[in-house]
């Protein structure tokens, strides 16, 4: 196992990732937060919290899940569906910018376009991502990375967080093959 | 979990997990979204050898919501009623591909044997089979229970429920007396003794024959139907003594606990088991568990027939 991001690493990359959505959005007036549960929610409300440092006000968030939209639910055991939460503002013509915390096959990605899609129509959709591990099964791409991280398909990638896990950490565990 | 056939072979973490997905369910059919692709190209089949109205509908309504295809199935206007057997039945819907079956039947054991034996390979959901089980009425009733008195609480520990009327013909009693009671509730059956079945000292709960010494301490009062069409006997004199002794009446309601709801399965005999100003007051959430029946049916579908596949695929 091998620590790829310390507590200090994930917080100047989530530092980073927020400056550049306002950057690319041209502040925050448009923008509504949604973080996939579990982990990306957390993310997205350090993000909220970090962008309205920055702008002196309130940015939207909240949480989308997707599990009811997976392509893989005859597959797996059926797995807990997390609360869905949709700011008041409502995603209509907004620019949302969805949160994960690894980016993989890019399956999640595609389930959370589904549920979107069921829920209004924002002017964008965006992706910011803790880490992008690569092996993209689908013709997705993040637009925020806080790291890229080249792992072998046999790896796995940890994700911690203190809201959860009492401590920040991102891991890579198994042997590079 | 392949079968939802009686609320005895589930567990209680299982069954609060059905009531937690129903949770989430709900949230989302109350919002924006009122139709999810999750079932969508799966078959589930509506068997219902016996009459229902909110039971089948409910089903329905459920699996239309998961996107699932639904054929319904009733013993009138089929071959059921030219004296095809189960198995064939069964068999037909096999070949047909159903994915599950929701099965009503008057037979007590009906769904079992349909799940035990190798004539379809689908998912069995029983509702309601005879005078043994109604499993998914019990969970709508202890998710409606929770969610109005649980105060955030997942299971159903420090409540007590009355449950009145005709425990003997009912199978709602019989699941509901298992799933209450293994949440945590405190059960108590009120009844004529000739409506009260044998062997009942084994259940999980007490039984009084005096409504009015045990409606003040209880948090839910839940009515039973008098099920007049499976009485072959005389269990009372009349429906007027019945109503006055076992019946909900709005000055029986006045001693109930100020918090404390009414509940009943359905379909209602207005004026004999519960009055009319019973059903339509505001502590009566009859309406709410037709609502929750929905979520909750829409849940057991998510659980039973998510990860089937791979399931079937290493046998």
């Amino acid at each position: 196992m091998s620590v790829a991001l310390s507590a200090a690493d994930i917080k100047r990359a989530l530092t980073r990732i927020s400056h550049e959505i306002l950057e690319k959005n041209q502040g925050a007036s448009t923008i509504v937060l949604l973080g996939i549960p579990t982990r990306g929610a957390h993310l997205a409300q350090r993000i909220a919290a970090i962008i309205s440092e920055i702008e002196g006000s309130e940015v939207p968030h909240g949480t989308l899940d997707i599990t009811l939209f997976r392509d893989d639910l005859r597959l797996r055991a059926p797995k807990a569906i997390m609360p869905t939460t949709i700011p008041q503002s409502g995603i209509e013509g907004r620019d949302v910018i969805l949160v994960d915390d690894v980016l993989f096959s890019g399956r999640t990605i595609r389930s959370a376009l589904d549920a979107l899609g069921e829920i209004g129509r924002p002017r964008t959709v965006q992706l910011a991502t803790l880490v992008d591990r690569g092996h993209r099964e689908l013709p997705i791409k993040a637009d925020f990375v806080g790291k890229n991280l080249p792992t072998s398909k046999t790896q796995s990638v940890r994700v911690l967080l203190g809201e959860i896990d009492g401590r920040d950490e991102v891991s890579i565990e198994g042997v590079e093959q | 979990m392949r079968h939802l056939l009686s609320i005895a072979d589930i567990s209680k973490a299982e069954a609060i997990s059905i009531l937690d997905t129903a949770h989430e369910l709900a949230r989302v059919s109350d919002g924006a979204v009122k139709k999810l692709p999750t079932l969508r190209g799966r078959t589930i089949v509506n068997l219902f050898a016996e009459d229902s109205t909110r039971t089948r509908i409910s089903f329905e309504a459920a699996a239309k919501r998961l996107s699932a295809d639904v054929i319904n199935f009733s013993a009138k206007g089929s071959s059921v009623s030219k004296g095809e057997s189960l198995k064939d039945t069964a068999m037909t819907l096999q070949a047909m591909g159903a994915d599950a079956v929701v099965i009503r039947h008057s037979a007590s054991g009906s769904a079992q044997r349909l799940a035990d034996s190798q004539w379809m390979s689908g998912s069995v959901i029983n509702a309601g089979d005879g005078t043994h089980e109604h499993p998914s009425q019990a969970l709508l009733d202890a998710f409606t229970i929770r969610k109005h008195l649980s105060l955030g609480r997942s299971d159903l520990e420090g409540l007590s429920v009355a449950i009145v009327g005709d425990v003997l013909h009912s199978r709602v009693v019989r699941s509901n007396v298992l799933l209450l009671s293994k949440l945590g509730a405190k059960v108590t059956l009120v009844a004529p003794p000739t409506l009260v079945p044998v062997g009942v000292d084994s259940w999980p709960c007490t039984v009084s024959y005096d409504f009015d010494a045990v409606i003040p301490f209880v948090d839910v009062v839940m009515m039973l139907r008098v099920q007049q069409e499976r009485m072959t006997d005389f269990y009372f004199p009349n429906a007027r003594e019945y109503s006055r002794y076992f019946g909900l009446n709005i000055d029986r309601m006045k001693s109930m606990k100020p918090e404390s709801i009414v509940m009943h399965p359905g379909p209602m005999n207005r004026g004999l088991e519960i009055s009319a100003e019973v059903a339509d007051s505001a502590r009566s959430v009859i309406t709410e568990q037709v609502t929750n029946g929905v979520s909750v049916r829409m849940a057991i579908l998510y659980v039973l027939l998510t990860g089937g596949a791979l399931e079937t695929g290493s046998n």
